[in-house]
């Protein structure tokens, strides 16, 4: 009789979802990066110019962003084959190695979790939107690649997490990369009321 | 092997889809089919619950004498649902691929609003086109 007792396999290595995510890259159709630059670059060039306001522009990129996230989620979920994630660290490294390997290009990392896995990091280099940018003295509390902020927002929503998502660093900033915080503040669960008195 | 039909319906249970790719399916009409959608939506959810099976997500299989009905549900609760004859063993491939059209081809659509029917012809084109290449 084998008595043993089933340890939760912990992701301490992030090789296959990195792999899930080169194939997943491979497969995508691509664009010039520097179409999206100055595509983007014009898109925020705009909102500055019809809002006047540095926070209100944050506030807009971020809904944008999330607009996109509730879409992107499929496309994400039907072309790279990950699995369910079983826990909040596997969640953490799909988003970085798998999602924005795919959809950026870029090589992004995990750079610290919380104990319970709500609360974590993501960081990578080159973002591609900020290729050539730089911020005028009157932005410098321009989040100016909140949008990503925003998709990962959306994204989570529809697959039934509520959470706050903030850029942290930023290369236009004087940091070295780009350093987003997602903090999973909730986990909707379909209810279903007795209906018998 | 034949596919009859693909319903799709959202994450509320409403029916956003539902076409028919071979004859042999019985004449009905749209509210018998928005029925369908919805009377399947619950029964799903009532099977996983009720599953003696340890995190069973819902209804995958219906087998019956002369169709079978395969469901795909997405982690974003949207269900692709395909009713084939019953000689049909499996259709992962099929799912797959009508989902990644579904990405592709409704929701970059702008004009189409998530959750609402939908009315977009390059999605119809490529699924005819994806179906035949599954009726031949």
């Amino acid at each position: 009789k084998q008595a043993l007792a089933r340890q939760p396999e912990v992701m301490s290595s992030s090789k296959p979802y990195a792999r899930l995510g080169d194939v997943a890259f491979d497969k995508m159709e691509k664009i010039n990066a520097e179409l999206l630059t100055m595509t983007y670059g014009a898109l925020v060039t705009q909102l500055i110019k019809d809002y006047q306001d540095v926070g209100m522009v944050n506030q807009e990129l971020e809904k944008m962003g999330y607009n996109i996230g509730c879409r992107l989620v499929d496309e994400f979920l039907a072309k790279s084959n990950v699995d369910s994630c079983a826990t909040f660290q596997e969640t953490a490294l799909v988003i970085a190695k798998v999602a924005f390997k795919m959809f950026l290009g870029v090589n992004c990392d995990v750079t610290s979790q919380s104990s319970d896995g709500r609360r974590f990091d993501l960081y990578f280099k080159d973002n591609p939107l900020t290729q050539f940018v730089e911020l005028p003295p009157k932005c410098a509390d321009l989040d100016y690649s909140n949008i990503l902020c925003g998709v990962v927002r959306g994204a989570l929503q529809m697959v039934q997490f509520v959470s706050e998502v903030k850029l942290t660093k930023s290369e236009l900033k004087g940091d070295t990369g780009t350093g987003i915080r997602v903090t999973i503040k909730e986990v909707l669960k379909e209810s279903y009321k007795d209906d018998d008195e | 092997m034949v596919v009859y039909a693909l319903w799709v319906i959202n994450k509320t249970g409403g029916l956003i889809f539902d076409r028919e790719f071979a004859s042999g399916l019985p004449e009905l009409s749209t509210n018998a089919f928005l029925k369908f959608a919805s009377a399947f939506h619950t029964q799903h959810a009532i099977a996983a619950q009720l599953s003696p099976v340890p995190d069973c997500k819902g209804i995958e299989v219906i087998e019956a004498e002369c169709f079978k009905l395969f469901c795909y549900e997405t982690p974003t609760a949207i269900k692709f649902i395909v009713i084939t004859d019953s000689t049909v063993q499996v259709v992962d491939s099929l799912l797959r691929d009508i989902y990644q059209l579904y990405s592709d081809y409704v929701l970059k659509n702008p004009f189409y609003e998530v959750e609402q029917p939908i009315r977009v012809e390059h999605w119809e084109t490529k699924l005819a086109q994806l179906v035949g290449e599954w009726n031949v």
